[in-house]
């Protein structure tokens, strides 16, 4: 394992005061701190050789270029893919999930076809496959939940019809914390012949991730909740189907030769990269993934994990608080949404926020499952990293505890 | 800086009672007005009814809702304050309140006292993205006061 206060001394928000106490930062699902070394990483590139990429012989473009692309092959080291021309930089998860949707599948999903996702999407993961489906005349499915949270093997499987075309679905989800056996998944899609694109916003920044062994069409994820800046993600694709791939925006950058009556694109994955892209956060994410790689990401799950069953343990002891997710941490991330009965998400945050506990409140970007399937207008949800302590849990809890009795609900401990 | 008094401030005792005790629940049955009023970032809703009298002011109010605190607070306070006011009043009221949580000028010729208790609602001011929540209810009046029904009288 790795020293935690050593960890937690690199990212110097952490030190912050809220409101007149030590910040408590529980809302890494939405977006992670940065530690010093992206911090500086982005400082070096504007103090020291920023310049743009790929088109100069002078110092400072070469040096730019050889630091952007060694992150693109940082990151594919980091998801085990087979070249760094696998990784088109994007800005960030809706980003790729969109270059996928709006190329490669509006070419391949017709009227009558199907696309398959899951109940828990996120609205990156929902919203372009239903607006596709709605284009061109084909058929949205929706895969179940089980009683426990976990996706419903059974039901997905069942939806997997000759005609499905793709799948769709997330890989941990940012409400439930459910991570969904990914590789499964895709063979059982594979036996159908439809294409597979995981969302692994957030499993890429908790779980170790060989792309190679998931197999997968797409994979998709954001820098920022990885702890790199916010701007800068990837799609992961596989080559067979980056060079069906069309180009999604025209310009500098994604060409090779150019007259005035035609053009030929550039080699992969620069083809679809048009334009001055984001080299600072680029470069800030091979930093990030150097820090989260000298880690040891077996390490980072196996903190998470302990520190959720920590949490869960806690939050079973108030009577009036519904917690939500997978009991079995195997198929769970660091994601503890919960509902207090007769207390609104929003009034609690605001009572954990005056003691500096910083958690989300709402829909989390999935108003259907949280509408139509937790049945709750809103949640609270805490989401752990890798900095995160059991002290914090605590003061999560005794924060907790304070907007129980300040509305007026003191906690009754469970009988033991 | 934030303390435990800027949350009283916020949730001051006339709110929370609102919230624990809501007046003027259930929605009627032969409403003249209705409006339903939805804010998507917090899930807070705000179903709105009115009953006009022979003389085109608020006889009857019902609402239903569910959310936060002080979306449900205002609601339950703003019922209370509409009974027996002309549908002009109420457009009054419902100015003059909103000018108060904009830090606005009042419109000419009213006074904070109009409010009663609303003006427990100002400690909210401080809360920027929770004024919102305090003006669902007045938006969704809004609504109301804007069709035909309410031309009468
Ligand atoms: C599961 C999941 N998918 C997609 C996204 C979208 O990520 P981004 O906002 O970085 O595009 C998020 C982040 O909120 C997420 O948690």
């Amino acid at each position: 394992m790795y020293d935690l206060s050593a960890v937690r001394a690199d990212f110097p928000v952490l030190s912050r005061q809220v409101n007149g106490k030590p910040l408590v930062y529980l809302d890494n699902a939405a977006t992670s701190q940065k530690p010093r070394q992206v911090i500086e990483a982005l400082v070096e590139y504007y103090e020291r050789y920023n310049s743009n990429v790929h088109r100069g012989v002078h110092t400072l473009s070469v040096e730019a270029t050889d630091r952007y692309e060694e992150a693109r092959e940082k990151v594919a080291r980091f998801i085990n893919a087979p070249s760094a021309e696998h990784l088109v930089w994007v800005r960030n998860t809706t980003e790729a999930i969109n270059l996928a949707a709006k190329t490669w599948a509006a070419e391949r999903v017709g009227p009558g076809d199907r696309i398959v996702v899951t109940e828990m999407e996120h609205h990156s993961n929902l919203v372009p496959w239903q607006q596709l489906a709605k284009q061109r005349g084909a058929e949205l499915a929706i895969a179940a939940l089980d009683a426990d949270h976990k996706l419903d093997e059974a039901d997905f499987e069942r939806l997997l019809t000759p005609s499905t075309r793709l799948v769709a679905f997330t890989h941990m989800s940012n409400v439930l914390g459910t991570i969904t056996p990914a590789k499964r998944l895709v063979e059982m899609a594979r036996r159908v012949e439809a294409a597979v694109l995981i969302d692994a916003a957030q499993s890429v920044p908790h779980l170790s991730i060989d792309v190679q062994d998931l197999d997968a069409d797409f994979v998709a994820f954001s820098g920022h909740k990885m702890l790199a800046p916010t701007g800068i993600g990837c799609l992961y694709a596989r080559s067979e189907v980056l060079e069906q791939m069309q180009p999604f925006l025209h310009g500098g950058e994604m060409v090779l030769e150019v007259t005035y009556e035609d053009a030929s694109w550039n080699h992969l994955p620069m083809r679809f990269e048009a334009g001055t892209p984001n080299i600072a956060d680029a470069i800030g994410m091979g930093a990030a993934v150097d820090y989260l790689a000298a880690l040891g990401m077996e390490n980072v799950r196996r903190h998470e994990v302990e520190l959720t069953r920590y949490a869960l343990g806690r939050f079973a002891e108030l009577e009036e608080v519904i917690v939500y997710g997978p009991a079995d941490l195997d198929y769970r991330g660091g994601v503890v949404s919960f509902h207090v009965e007769g207390l609104h998400p929003h009034d609690l945050g605001q009572v954990l926020d005056a003691e500096g506990v910083a958690i989300r409140t709402g829909h989390h970007c999935a108003m259907p499952l949280v509408r139509s399937r937790l049945n709750v207008p809103a949640t609270a949800r805490a989401s752990f990293y890798l900095y995160n302590t059991e002290e914090e849990v605590d003061a999560l809890m005794e924060a907790l505890n304070k907007a129980l009795r300040y509305f007026g609900r003191a906690p009754r401990s469970r009988p033991a | 800086m934030m303390g435990t008094s800027d949350l009283d401030d916020l949730y001051a005792e006339i709110i929370l009672d609102h919230y624990r005790n809501p007046r003027n629940t259930g929605l009627l049955a032969d409403p003249d007005l209705q409006a339903e009023g939805f804010n998507p970032f917090c899930g807070d809703r705000v179903v709105l009814t009115l009953a006009l009298g022979a003389d085109g002011g608020v006889e009857r109010v019902g609402f239903e809702g569910e959310g936060c605190s002080i979306s449900q607070a205002s609601a339950s306070i703003m019922t209370e304050l509409l009974k027996g006011k002309s549908v002009q009043e109420a457009h009054a009221l419902n100015a003059t309140f909103r000018a108060l949580m904009a830090d606005a000028e009042l419109p000419h010729g009213h006074t904070p006292d109009e409010l009663g208790e609303l003006t427990a609602l100002e400690g909210v001011k401080r809360f920027p993205v929770r004024i919102k929540c305090a003006l669902l209810p007045w938006a969704t009046l809004q609504d109301a006061l804007a069709q035909p029904g309410a031309v009468r009288g």
